[in-house]
């Protein structure tokens, strides 16, 4: 008998999991962490977790592989397609295909959209997409949901600030595909040539209330229960000038603490460069550290979740 | 049909007769169902047939050749209000509803460039109907929305 949901399960996409799923899969995590380290340890003991990282992300890399190794577990891989067979001219099916034989896991991140549903299709073992194309990023949306979660103690009825480049980061998407399972108030801040894609949210605009502004301005900021920011990257811009305009705008100090709510908590899903003053590290607001945390052992959950039939010994 | 349009597209004995196609499609509709006329069959295309006072439209007429379930399919989409009429020995056998399916499966290309299906993987484009009266579609990998117009353009 089989009592866990996620046994074998892809993950794919934040969109095949319910609200139920979450908040189970939140459970778990609360559960898990309270196991002793030796037991966490025989949770993945002898199995391997095989990643194949076309696009260098070194912190989700290493947040699976700790994952993987607190679990006793190990991990083999290929990490950016400059060094790998890809650049030989191999099919990612084949690679894929390879990398089932290796491993009981594959924690995928490609450039393309839809890649880890492909991967899926071909692969026995389950795969997890850490990240595809331009919209899916399932994981960093659990944890960020998650930290939401421990943080306010409940994701319904909060006011979301996203700040920073919305058109192109990916994990912005991933969030709000999760965020639409709750009843919440989302306030979307960029300047107007990063400002989110309608055609990438437009089956959750019925679900979500999103409010855009290309300032952080002080209404806004006073509603606010989270401030998510994300990095402005310089690459985007054509003009310097426009991006050093434009960054200055949205960088999290100490003003903007002021005149924000007295427990605002600041996320940010990292590497961050300057958009958050190093000084808001100190405050209790700045949440970003504990939300990687946080995402370490969410991911020792959901891998515990996929090798194993009945981990917490459910009735 | 109005006598005069049926001098324009003359009748045939057997085959296919599509109407109602909307104006200016005929030419996508006979690259779409791989109409090429290279098996030597006759093939009558009408551009711009006055259909009423109003509206106009395009015929085509395919001798010898019935359409498939997948044919019809393909031409739900294209132009959902055309009809299709298999016609043997002169007579009228057949006037087919045409439908849309659940699934496409490798008939038309995402529209998103950076789709997977869109890839040089060996892999079948794979689009879902999701709202079969407005017309939208989903692609079953990159779940991106897709209007009827991106997908003919
Ligand atoms: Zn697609």
């Amino acid at each position: 008998m089989s009592l866990n949901h996620f046994y074998k399960k892809d993950i794919v996409s934040i969109n095949d999991f319910s609200r139920d799923d979450l908040n189970r899969i939140f459970k778990y995590t609360d559960n898990f962490k309270l196991l002793d380290h030796s037991i966490k340890g025989e949770l993945g003991k002898g199995r391997t977790l095989g990643y194949l990282f076309y696009e260098p992300s070194t912190r989700t890399r290493m947040s699976f592989e700790s994952a993987m190794a607190s679990l006793g577990g190990s991990s083999i891989g290929i990490v950016d397609s400059k060094i790998s067979s890809i650049e030989k001219g191999e099919s990612l099916a084949d690679t894929i295909r390879i990398m089932d034989m290796y491993s009981d896991v594959i924690v995928l991140r490609h450039p393309f959209d839809g890649s880890s549903k492909f991967a899926a299709e071909l692969a026995e073992n389950p795969i997890i997409n850490a990240g595809s194309g331009s919209e899916e990023h399932p994981t960093q949306a659990m944890l960020d949901l998650y930290t939401i979660f421990k943080e306010k103690g409940n994701i319904d009825g909060l006011v979301i600030g996203i700040v920073g480049d919305l058109k192109y980061g990916r994990t912005v998407y991933s969030l709000l595909y999760g965020l639409a399972k709750y009843d919440v108030n989302v306030y979307l801040i960029s300047p107007p040539s990063l400002a989110i894609r309608k055609e990438s949210v437009y089956e959750i605009e019925k679900n979500l209330k999103l409010k855009e502004y290309n300032y952080l301005y002080d209404d806004v900021l006073k509603k606010l229960d989270i401030l998510y920011v994300t990095r402005i990257q310089k690459e985007r811009f054509p003009d310097i000038q426009e991006y050093e305009k434009v960054k200055g705008t949205y960088k999290v100090d100490s003003s903007v603490l002021e005149k924000s709510k007295i427990d605002i908590s600041i996320m940010h899903p990292l590497p961050r460069v300057d958009e958050i003053d190093y000084r808001i590290d100190e405050t209790k607001n700045a949440i970003y550290f504990k939300q990687a945390r946080y995402g370490k052992e969410l991911r020792a959950t959901l891998l515990t979740l996929i090798l194993n039939e009945n981990p917490f010994n459910e009735e | 049909m109005s006598e005069s349009n049926q001098l324009l597209v003359r009748r045939i004995r057997n085959g296919t007769v599509i109407d109602h196609i909307e104006a200016g499609k005929a030419l996508i509709v006979l690259n779409k169902l791989g109409i090429t006329g290279k098996d030597g069959d006759i093939i009558t295309v009408a551009l711009n047939v006055p259909s009423n006072k109003i509206f106009k439209k395009d015929i085509i007429k395919v001798e010898n050749k019935f359409l498939e379930q997948d044919d019809t399919n393909k031409l739900a989409l294209l132009s959902p209000n055309a009809t299709i009429n298999i016609i043997k020995e002169y007579r009228l056998i057949e006037k087919r509803n045409i439908g849309l399916p659940d699934v496409i499966v490798d008939i038309f290309k995402c529209p998103n460039l950076r789709c997977i299906s869109n890839s040089e993987e060996n892999i079948h484009s794979n689009i879902r109907v999701i709202d079969k009266k407005d017309i939208i579609l989903k692609c079953s990998y990159c779940s991106r929305i897709i209007k009827i117009n991106d997908l003919v353009s």
